[in-house]
């Protein structure tokens, strides 16, 4: 059963080093072992990588483009799409979803960003509005994209379904692309930051040790000055032992079942910071009955959109969409334990790349908690459950939890539980949004927007934090101390234990 | 295996919300799903009930022949409605029979604002007798309603206190001088002056509402002084600007600001600025985006927290998927792309009307999209309409028609599921915007559809 014990690390090698292995298989016509069904992927994305055409696909617009000649489009029938060729220059066409703004204002009252910096403009700008004007050859995205979070509360605020998020992406890969100086400060400490995987990998090598230098004041000193990472952030600790080396020690799954199957995308933070996260996800869907497989992954590509590094994360996306899509041909759904990456193979994936099998990432992901609601009865099996030790939560709801309908799912999953608490500490946002309180001209509004956080975790009643995003987390430990569970983890020890 | 609850309550303004509460009251375990944030954020924050009772006949037979959007030389000609009522319940009766609260009676309005009243505790008033409140909106006129933010209070338009009323230049949608010529203009019972100060200037010109909420909420440094001391520099000069009919000039009693006057702490930062002006100090409710309607929104689900609903938003129901004798098992909800059931014994609809796409239309027809219920229309799309715009419209009560206990009816007039219940705008037979009757309308049936869902869902 090699699927059980692969190991992703020999693959990810070529991934850092940028030459991939696996792109011919992406842009064969003929479905590949393990695609369920083909033909529902085949639609224009955003963003086709530079894969050698030329200079032209360098810009993120290319949906039409790819339409009738992207890299993967031979056979596209171009009577396909909604003909709506009012604008020159090749596009995904989002005019529909920009003509469905009636500027209500709605997504611009619900950004974090606009409500601590007034100079940022927010939502309804950087995406209907800046959609129009960027329709223009001579028209340079505005500076202030990359001000977003890419918290992508405008998605969920907007009554009229505007693709708001996927307007930021498209314009943020644009003006990194293109206007972004590449020798820049700005760009090395983006770039560096949106590959979290590649510097987490190097870290485990060695985890004692990074931990240790990553936050020994002169180091943070230095990177302030040169990499304008603030020095007030404490750089996680790294694993002794990752989550795959502890699967791999472990013999791999040890539930075999034909007919309960998923397999587990941990994400970059539980393989490398969280392991007990990703150990929690093997002993509660054990304890379900089913196999679980952990298939070689890359990074889901959150940071690499918040940053506007489209390209990096494609090529991620790439390896993510052809082992997942396999595991899912062996019968398996795909779970997620961290929201962002859940929403990224959910939403974000099919948005923005045209990749075989793509879709069918999409339809078959689920965040760990949501898959267990939906698949077993797990309200049955908490009744009369007890936590050993009485203990209260202040929990905070990722705002990417929040676009999946996943906001309150886990304060109603323990909510009957004995001995456990759970406090909702309100819809506000963390206001770490993944990389983006990392950076030192950020630092401030993060901290700013999580003011609200903090507070209502002062005053909740329990002193243990708990939250499904791993940076969610980093901020709720920063701003008050406390340490931070994965609901993950507490089903563990309510029902796995 | 669907998630289930004995009642699944669809949309998130005040009608579901005041289903699911009701339901969760009679003993049901209630489950509401919201494809969006709740459009309260949208309202003005003010709860209407009744505030007029306009003509249903014209005062002239109407031209035969489709409208002609004016072209023709003979308009239409309506009566002017009848209002402002001083109390509407007193109206309720001159409503058509077909008018939801004709259909689930007047006792739902008044325990549906009762219930309100509980839920929104002290920070609303109004709730001490049936009659109106007149409150000044930002289009300058004066607006009956039955229960108004405690923010407003101080600027009731039935208050003879001379007001001043503050505006600033970058608030473009707001102007205080035109609003408070109108005002005058209104005849408003009270010598008002409007004024544009220098404070939100040292904001970005298109600084958001919410912006400006969150610095007076903590108070934050404005080039080196605290927000709310600011703000009430600005003022102080003109405090005696208000002049009277006789040109004698009086100090201001009370202040009117737009609504951004905070969010989280908006009571502590209005109560500052009284202090410091020596003057009570109120909000006008604004259109979109709108605090008080944010901090409604807050106020409502942190109750159905308390009241153990379960709700979610961010994925929307899109279709019935599985039905037996007449009755909804399952219905479909669109988590990004992937449908997955949500199972129920009873179901509440509660998505809008027209604006909240509750309804759907195009050029053949008006349909309800989530369940597909019947809504009563002309055929003739000609009909839908009348040549004035301020005429009696019938696509304004376009919706579904429910029976007295919120069930939605088929073209026989039989329930058209045994156990679909209907609440708020996607119910039709009113005329909310010339009727200021909308958010009464979604408390009586929100009420009614609750109880008779969770009646249905436990017997």
């Amino acid at each position: 059963m090699t699927r059980h014990t692969d190991d992703g690390d020999g693959k990810d090698a070529n991934g850092a080093n940028g030459t991939d292995g696996e792109r011919g298989g992406v842009s064969e016509p003929s479905t590949g072992p393990g695609v369920p069904e083909t033909g529902r992927d085949e639609q224009p994305s955003i963003f086709v990588p530079d894969d050698g055409s030329g200079g032209e696909a360098a810009a993120t617009d290319g949906g039409v483009e790819s339409a009738t000649g992207g890299s993967d489009s031979a056979e596209l029938d171009p009577g396909a799409y909604d003909p709506v060729d009012v604008f020159p220059g090749g596009d995904l066409d989002l005019r529909e979803g920009a003509d469905s703004c009636y500027k209500c204002t709605s997504c611009d009252t619900s950004c974090p960003v606009a409500e601590v910096d007034d100079e940022f403009p927010g939502p309804k700008f950087q995406g209907p509005e800046q959609w129009r004007l960027k329709r223009k050859d001579d028209h340079d995205i505005d500076e202030s994209i990359t001000s977003c979070s890419n918290c992508m509360r405008c998605d969920d605020a907007c009554p009229s379904s505007v693709p708001l998020s996927q307007m930021h992406n498209e314009a943020r890969g644009q003006f990194v692309e293109a206007q972004m100086e590449k020798l820049s400060v700005e760009y090395v400490r983006n770039r560096i930051l949106a590959n979290y995987r590649t510097s987490a990998r190097l870290a485990s090598m060695f985890p004692r040790t990074a931990s240790f230098a990553m936050n020994f004041g002169p180091v943070r000193w230095a990177m302030e000055k040169t990499l304008g990472i603030p020095k007030e952030r404490d750089f996680p600790e790294f694993a002794t032992e990752t989550f795959r080396e502890w699967w791999k020690a472990r013999g791999g799954a040890q539930v075999e079942s034909s007919d309960k199957r998923v397999a587990y995308f941990h994400g970059c933070y539980s393989n490398y910071n969280t392991p007990e996260v990703g150990k929690a996800m093997v002993r509660v869907y054990e304890h379900f009955g089913y196999e679980v497989m952990v298939p070689p992954q890359k990074c889901s590509g959150t940071p690499m959109f918040a940053n506007g590094m489209l390209k990096d994360a494609r090529r991620h996306a790439e390896t993510n969409v052809e082992n997942m899509v396999e595991a899912i041909g062996e019968g398996a759904d795909v779970i997620a334990s961290c929201t962002s990456c859940s929403l990224s193979l959910r939403q974000e994936y099919p948005e923005l790349f045209d990749i075989h099998g793509i879709e069918d990432l999409s339809e078959h992901t689920y965040e760990a908690l949501e898959y267990l609601r939906i698949h077993e009865d797990l309200e049955g099996e908490l009744a009369g459950t007890k936590l050993a030790d009485e203990q209260s939560f202040a929990y905070h709801a990722p705002c990417h939890a929040r676009n999946q309908g996943l906001s309150r799912q886990a304060v109603e999953t323990f909510r009957d539980v004995d001995n456990v608490t759970m406090e909702d500490v309100g819809d506000s946002c963390s206001g770490i949004s993944g990389t983006y309180g990392w950076k030192e001209e950020k630092y401030e509004k993060s901290m700013k927007i999580g003011e609200e956080m903090f507070e209502h975790m002062e005053d909740a009643e329990g002193d243990v934090g708990m939250t499904e995003c791993p940076t969610c987390a980093m901020q709720m430990e920063h701003g008050t101390g406390y340490e931070i569970k994965h609901p993950l983890q507490l089903l563990e020890e309510t029902v796995a234990a | 295996m669907a998630i289930d609850s004995d009642v699944l309550v669809v949309g998130g303004g005040l009608a579901a919300i005041t289903a699911a509460i009701s339901a969760s009251r009679e003993g049901a375990d209630v489950r509401l799903v919201s494809h969006k944030a709740s459009t309260l954020r949208q309202a003005s924050g003010l709860i209407d009930a009744l505030g007029y009772v306009p003509a249903t006949e014209p005062a002239k037979p109407l031209r035969e022949g489709p409208p002609t959007a004016g072209r023709e030389l003979d308009r239409d000609e309506w009566p002017d409605p009848e209002g402002p009522l001083a109390d509407p319940f007193e109206g309720i009766d001159r409503l058509p029979e077909t008018h939801p609260y004709r259909v689930v009676g007047a006792d739902a309005l008044r325990e549906g604002l009762d219930l309100f009243d509980e839920l929104a505790g002290d920070a609303y008033r109004g709730g001490h007798t049936d009659r109106n409140a007149l409150v000044p909106t930002f289009g300058g006129t004066v607006k009956p309603t039955a229960r108004y933010p405690a923010a407003a209070e101080a600027g009731l338009a039935s208050d003879d206190r001379p007001a001043l009323i503050v505006g600033f230049r970058s608030l473009t949608e707001y102007d205080a001088r035109a609003f408070a010529g109108r005002l005058e203009a209104a005849g408003v019972p009270f010598d008002v002056a409007g004024v544009e100060v220098e404070f939100a200037e040292a904001f970005r010109a298109d600084a958001k509402v919410t912006r400006l909420a969150k610095a007076l909420d903590h108070d934050e440094a404005i080039d080196g002084v605290p927000a709310r001391e600011a703000l009430a520099k600005a003022v102080g000069p003109h405090l005696h600007d208000v002049i009277d009919e006789a040109g004698g000039v009086d100090r201001v009693e009370r202040v009117g600001f737009p609504a951004f006057l905070g969010d989280d702490r908006g009571d502590e930062v209005r109560a500052e600025l009284a202090d410091r002006l020596g003057a009570d100090v109120f909000e006008i409710p604004m259109g979109p985006p709108s605090l008080p309607g944010l901090r409604l929104e807050d106020r409502l689900f942190d109750a159905l927290d308390a009241e153990g609903v379960k709700f979610e938003t961010g994925n929307p129901v899109v279709g019935i998927e599985t039905e037996t004798d007449g009755r909804v098992e399952t219905v479909a909800v669109d988590r990004k792309g992937r449908e997955t059931p949500y199972g129920a014994d009873a179901f509440v609809l509660a998505t809008g009307g027209l604006v909240g796409k509750g309804l759907d239309s195009d050029r053949e027809g008006v349909r309800e999209p989530v369940l597909d219920l019947h809504v009563e229309q002309p055929d003739d799309r000609y009909e839908w309409f009348v040549d004035d715009a301020f005429g009696d419209q019938p696509y304004a009560r376009f919706g579904v028609r429910p029976d007295e206990r919120g069930r939605p009816l088929d073209g026989d007039g039989g329930a058209q599921y045994a156990n679909v219940f209907a609440a708020g705008g996607v119910v039709g037979g009113a005329d909310a915007a010339r009727e200021k009757s909308a958010s009464g309308v979604s408390l009586a049936t929100g009420l009614v559809a609750g109880r008779q869902a969770a009646t249905e869902a436990t017997q």
